[in-house]
């Protein structure tokens, strides 16, 4: 079983619309998990059928009983976050600042201070339009934790694919280099970095492909709308060919890939042969690489 | 959209741009090209500030190897093992306990640099970006001490523009806690659509007052528009869909000085915000 991820650094470089037609492409034998929990699209295009769904805790939340709080501050002395305001004389915890660190409660005298098992977000199981299944997440508003939902996500996807003998996990990988993005790589046997020719496209690439190399995962690169400018275009190939990244792939800016989408199609279902041909050179170039 | 907001304002006024997406803070690709075009020479920075975190550091000779340490940290940062205390910086949320619960005081804190900090100035237009080392997992603390420097060098008379990280999750909380206004920008399709409810969702549950501009309007459908006049969201503008558009960007270009219907829509965007008396946008 391999495990590829596509990653971008960051957003609309056409990550998800690849990932989806990867995963269409592949089929019965493509397990996908959809690893960016922020901002999780690739259900827009995979009719999942939300199977099963499990609530996701992870960390935890202080919490002060006013009853038994006799203000002696010393709670908010200890806090690094600043967390815990004087709010008409009570002390209270501003949920979205507390870090569950847990501080505060072992230093209050009169133990009035609790804390409550966080709830981050929700995780499903999905059957698909692939013939196949998908697992993928909703993050609560606000939630800490994200890369932990992550990690969850490809854990339980590695495990199905473990049990129903399939050949491929692919995941959508969350943006920047931060925690998400940590626990989307770790363990991938391939990384898909989708990028665009802009100069802000370029600069996130150098940055999370310097996180790829950290990980040591061999990686693919696939440049989209790369007429929009050829001379950013030969600036990422001569960067492909001195960091030894496989360059997989130009594909021409094409609003047809917003069209599909709209349709709710990936581009590879939508009636351009050209585009479709062009992915499916790119995805089957890519199992020549990772078998 | 921040970077031609910023430029385009400080025209008139005093402006500071701050780009909170560390993790791919890439602003400043567009602000320099405008520092350039106008000739004036400032690639260098005013000011460069290192940025650290607080991490507890084990001395070993004082250490009775009690476990107080390992059992008070939730983050599992601090490990016992064996005659050993781990410490794992990347887990570490510098909350003191371990190093101030240490009967021994053999923890003290100590700096780890997770990144640094950039104040550039060209004219009315300050632009400040910090870029977290990469292998650093925390955007958060970095977000913070960004926003700690801008709110230490500049008054209420500066309009203060701050580029939020993407997603709904804690950086984006971080970045945009203390704001007066926030603006959603969007693209009129359904991935667009779906991830600007989240971000609705985010903004209502921080009490925020947001507004939402349309990028590439004329994509897509109409479910944005329609659903922001259902619920009564301000759409404060509409960028058109314009390969040139595409174009300006890729070469890092301001594309309001190209494209005269991006400026018109920006004057929209700062009638809506002159009303609000604060400066902090983001």
């Amino acid at each position: 079983m391999k495990e590829i991820v596509v990653i971008s650094g960051k957003g609309g470089t056409g990550k998800t619309s690849l990932t989806a037609s990867f995963a269409v492409l592949g089929g019965k034998d493509v397990i996908v998990a959809d690893c960016d929990v922020d901002a999780a699209d690739m259900h827009l295009l995979m009719e999942p059928d939300f199977q099963d769904s499990e609530d996701f805790y992870s960390g935890e939340l202080a919490y002060i009983k006013q009853k038994a709080c006799i203000q002696c501050g010393k709670c908010a002395d200890v806090c690094r976050y600043d967390a815990i305001p004087v709010i008409d004389g009570k002390y209270i915890v501003d949920p979205l600042s507390c870090e569950g660190c847990g501080y505060c409660a072992r230093v209050c005298p009169t133990d009035a201070i609790i804390n409550k098992d966080l709830n981050v977000g929700k995780w499903f199981t999905s059957n698909i339009k692939t013939g196949s299944i998908m697992v993928h997440a909703k993050l609560g508003i606000g939630a800490d934790n994200s890369g932990k939902l992550v990690a969850k996500v490809k854990s339980e996807a590695k495990d199905i694919a473990e049990d129903e003998f399939k050949k491929y996990i692919i995941v959508d990988g969350s943006p920047g280099v931060g925690c998400p993005v940590v626990s989307s790589l770790s363990g991938a046997n391939f990384v898909v970095l989708v990028t665009e020719p802009s100069v802000s496209g370029l600069h996130d690439l150098k940055r999370v492909f310097e996180l790829v190399h950290k990980f040591n995962i061999k990686a693919g690169c696939i440049i989209n709308k790369s007429d929009i400018n050829k001379d950013v275009t030969e600036d990422i190939i001569e960067f492909l060919k001195k960091e030894n990244i496989v360059h997989i792939a130009n594909l021409p800016y094409d609003e047809d890939f917003t069209k599909a989408m709209t349709n709710g199609q990936t581009i590879v279902e939508y009636s351009n042969a050209h585009l479709r041909e062009l992915i499916t050179d790119s995805w089957n170039k890519i199992l020549e690489i990772i078998n | 959209m921040s970077t031609n907001l910023a430029s385009y304002l400080a025209e008139q006024q005093e402006v500071v741009l701050t780009d909170l997406d560390v993790e791919e803070p890439n602003s400043g690709l567009f602000i320099h090209q405008d520092i350039e075009n106008d000739g004036v020479a400032l690639s260098h920075p005013v000011i460069i500030e290192d940025k650290f975190k607080m991490i507890p550091e084990w001395i070993e000779d004082k250490c009775t190897l009690c476990g107080i340490c390992q059992e008070v940290c939730n983050f599992h940062a601090v490990i016992q093992l064996g005659q050993i205390i781990m410490v794992f910086p990347e887990l570490c949320h510098g909350c003191y306990a371990c190093s101030e619960l240490c009967p021994e005081s053999t923890l003290p804190m100590v700096p780890k640099k997770m990144g640094e900090l950039k104040h550039f100035k060209t004219g009315r237009l300050n632009f400040v970006e910090s870029r977290l080392i990469i292998g650093e997992e925390q955007a958060v603390p970095l977000i913070s001490q960004t926003q700690k420097y801008i709110d230490e060098h500049f008054d209420d008379n500066t309009i203060k523009i701050f580029d939020s990280p993407p997603g709904t999750s804690c950086p984006v909380i971080e970045a945009t806690k203390d704001a007066d206004f926030i603006i959603l920008i969007t693209e009129p399709t359904p991935f667009g659509f779906h991830d600007l409810k989240l971000a609705i969702e985010t903004m209502k549950e921080l009490k925020k007052d947001f507004g939402v501009v349309v990028n590439r309007h004329g994509i897509g459908n109409n479910d944005v528009i329609d659903y922001c006049e259902k619920e009564n969201i301000p759409l404060l503008a509409k960028i058109p869909n314009d390969r040139r558009i595409a174009e300006l960007y890729s070469k890092g270009q301001l594309i309001y000085k190209e494209v005269p219907e991006v400026k018109d829509e920006l004057d929209k965007i700062i009638a809506h915000i002159s009303e609000l008396k604060e400066g902090g946008l983001v």
